[in-house]
């Protein structure tokens, strides 16, 4: 048996028979059918751009007939006119340059004034000798496609927008910021005779307040007042406490200007707030200067605040210990502690906040502490005020980000050679 | 800065011979001159740049401010001539760059010897009197075409475009980068260029003009051409058989015999 046709027992002969036919059809299916009919528009011009020739599919979309298109129109003129205007600046050079250019969005123009938003695909076909004869062109209709990418251009302008908007108002509280931390700070020291006196202000983050403050600020003919603390937190709200310490304890110096009975103003007036469920309180030293012949006489009085160093002539770096401070609010009424010393030339005295002794050092992260900061200031060449803040901002700025909290500095000093301005210019 | 990477200067032809500075306009960069450049080049020391922002100029020397003016654009060009130190200049501008040559002739005047102008158009909005062949509506549908194209090119071609001349490897991946330019540029070039409006300028030019128009330019029709030549004095136009906007690619020679006839007959 020699079985011709398919048999039961040659199921997949069947298949096969079916497939030819497909095959049979498709092969009938001839080249300028497809040509004409394929879901892609075809137009091959002349080099100036006159049609030539185009397939139906795309006379279709554009809703002409042959007659009027072919010889009659150009491909340019197909396009809307800022399309054109692409093409002649843009499409037609590459297309020279490169002899194909490919996936250009571009809008056609139908009869009825419709846009036909589509993906422009041209080569150059060259003679033997390499001269460029016509240029083929396909056309794929890109609607859905250019609505999805409208949307995403929509997207990235809002974006973008939004991201300036950002940008802007970062920028705009930035200066806003910087004007208001400025205000919580003096703008000058005012001159003391015969002292020198220098201050810093690290900030960390140009995005937030800080609660550093430092001032120093005449008495009467004879004494002056400091102050240097730290209002617990960042933000607007420590912002506040500390303006309202700054001039609590301006007041209250000119009241009475013993150092305990200006700390413990203060912490009356914090501890109000305190009370009235805003818990912030504040460290802070306050202290009275008196100058008196070559020396200058110091009192202090600390509330929880890191104790000042006193840098030496010699070169030793003392802490002045205030023992038994409280925080500055916290209690309705605190024990406050003064402590004295005297400054003689090439002595200072070294106020600071905790951001400098609780910076992180190292690849251990360590703390850099008290004992370290008393290191440094006796490696120091004791020449003045200015020259030691100037030391300890370098030492700051080596901490990098090991340093994350706003550090004040404020260094009260008896120069080695004292200037006499009361004595005035010899004559 | 450096004006010649700046503005990526590149000089060919004899050295001492009389200079030719060529010009692109909107769209593409310097390479709009490779058909004719090496002709040129025989008889001409040949100078060309990419405008700040397009091409291969350096891009942080571009600012919205500067370039949202032509007058900005001429600098470039006053700022070229000024480090190269070129006298008796020829001046060979495409496109707005016709209009920006005769800025530049403006503010440097001793310098500029002649002005090719090629497809020049002072103004390209219809207005009263004026027909420039655009509406504004016209230049947002380009606006708009620039927008469209640039979604595959920005992100994808922009460390290409700006430069990697230590990474030859990259050539291959050029294809269309002639003509890629950040999209915020190319938006600001447009928007200078289309809405432009120099007309009153051209009774400035004092040098020999050339005007080069093509047969059929939709962005500078033959009117437009007629009306920068009648503004002109003294001025010579010259129709090349050419279809488009950039005859220095559909039609080289000829366009090279005019700019030689022109540039080596007048000085």
């Amino acid at each position: 048996m020699c079985p011709i046709g398919p048999g039961p027992d040659r199921p997949e002969g069947e298949e096969a028979t079916s497939t030819d036919a497909a095959f049979t059809a498709l092969l009938e299916d001839s080249a300028e059918e497809l040509y004409e009919s394929a879901p892609c528009g075809y137009l091959s011009t002349l080099m100036d751009g006159t049609i030539a020739k185009i397939n139906t599919t795309l006379l279709t979309w554009l809703g002409r007939s042959r007659d009027e298109v072919v010889g009659r129109m150009r491909f340019m003129d197909l396009l809307t006119a800022g399309g054109r205007i692409y093409h002649d600046t843009h499409f037609a050079p590459l297309l020279n340059m490169q002899g194909s250019i490919s996936g250009i969005a571009l809008d056609l123009r139908t009869a009825d004034g419709g846009r036909l938003p589509a993906l422009v695909s041209s080569v150059t076909k060259t003679d033997s000798g390499g001269r460029p004869l016509l240029i083929r062109t396909t056309v794929f209709d890109a609607g859905a496609r250019r609505s999805y990418e409208q949307e995403l251009l929509r997207e990235r302008r809002v974006a973008e927008e939004a991201r300036r908007q950002v940008e802007e108002d970062r920028a705009r509280l930035q200066e806003a910021l910087a004007v208001l931390q400025s205000s919580l700070l003096p703008a000058a020291l005012p001159p003391v005779p015969g002292m020198e006196a220098a201050s810093h202000y690290h900030t960390t983050s140009p995005d937030r307040l800080g609660g550093d403050f430092y001032d120093l600020f005449p008495l009467d003919g004879t004494r002056w007042a400091f102050f240097l603390g730290d209002v617990c937190g960042k933000g607007p709200q420590a912002a506040a406490v500390t303006s309202l310490t700054r001039y609590t304890l301006r007041a209250a110096a000119l009241h009475d200007p013993d150092p305990v009975a200006a700390l413990t103003t203060l912490n009356t007036v914090l501890h109000e707030r305190y009370a009235m469920g805003d818990p912030r309180y504040c460290t802070t030293v306050f202290g009275v200067l008196e100058p008196v012949g070559d020396k200058v006489k110091v009192e202090l009085a600390s509330g929880g605040h890191p104790p000042a160093l006193v840098l030496r002539q010699d070169g030793r770096a003392d802490y002045l210990p205030t023992p038994g401070g409280l925080l500055v609010g916290i209690l309705p009424t605190a024990p406050f502690t003064s402590a004295r010393t005297v400054l003689a030339a090439g002595d200072t005295l070294l106020l600071y906040t905790d951001g400098l002794t609780e910076a992180r050092i190292g690849e251990k992260r360590e703390l850099f502490g008290d004992e370290a900061l008393r290191d440094f200031a006796k490696g120091l060449p004791h020449t003045g005020a200015q020259q030691v803040v100037t030391a300890l901002t370098g030492l700051l700025n080596s901490f990098g980000d090991g340093l994350d909290d706003d550090t004040a500095l404020l260094a009260l000093g008896v120069p080695t050679n004292r200037p006499h301005p009361a004595n005035g210019t010899p004559t | 800065m450096d004006i010649s990477s700046r503005n990526n200067v590149t000089v060919s032809g004899p050295e001492g011979g009389p200079v030719l500075l060529l010009a692109h306009g909107f769209g593409c960069d310097q390479n709009m001159w490779r058909l004719v450049a090496p002709v040129l080049a025989e008889s001409f020391r040949v100078v060309q740049f990419d405008y700040v922002g397009s091409g291969r100029s350096d891009l942080t020397a571009w600012s919205e401010e500067r370039y949202g003016a032509l007058e900005g654009y001429a600098r470039d060009v006053v700022e070229i001539v000024e480090a190269l130190d070129l006298r008796e200049v020829r001046f060979v501008g495409h496109s707005v760059s016709a209009m920006i040559g005769v800025l530049a002739a403006a503010a440097a005047p001793d310098r500029f010897a002649s002005l090719i102008m090629i497809g020049p158009s002072p103004c390209y909005i219809d207005g009263p009197g004026y027909r420039g062949g655009f509406s504004a509506e016209d230049i947002d549908e380009l606006l708009e075409s620039l927008e469209a194209n640039y979604l595959g090119w920005s992100a994808a071609m922009a460390p290409v475009i700006m430069g990697n001349p230590d990474r030859p490897e990259l050539g291959e991946e050029l294809t269309n980068s002639f003509c890629a330019t950040d999209p915020a540029v190319a938006r600001v070039f447009a928007r200078t260029t289309f809405l432009s409006d120099t007309r009153g300028d051209l009774g400035t030019v004092s040098v020999p003009t050339l005007v080069l128009e093509c047969s059929q330019d939709a962005i500078a029709p033959r009117e437009v051409g007629a009306y920068v030549h009648a503004a002109i004095p003294g001025s010579r136009l010259v129709t090349l058989e050419a279809t488009g906007h950039c005859p220095q690619l559909s039609a080289p020679e000829a366009t090279a015999a005019a700019i030689v006839d022109f540039a080596g007959n007048r000085s």
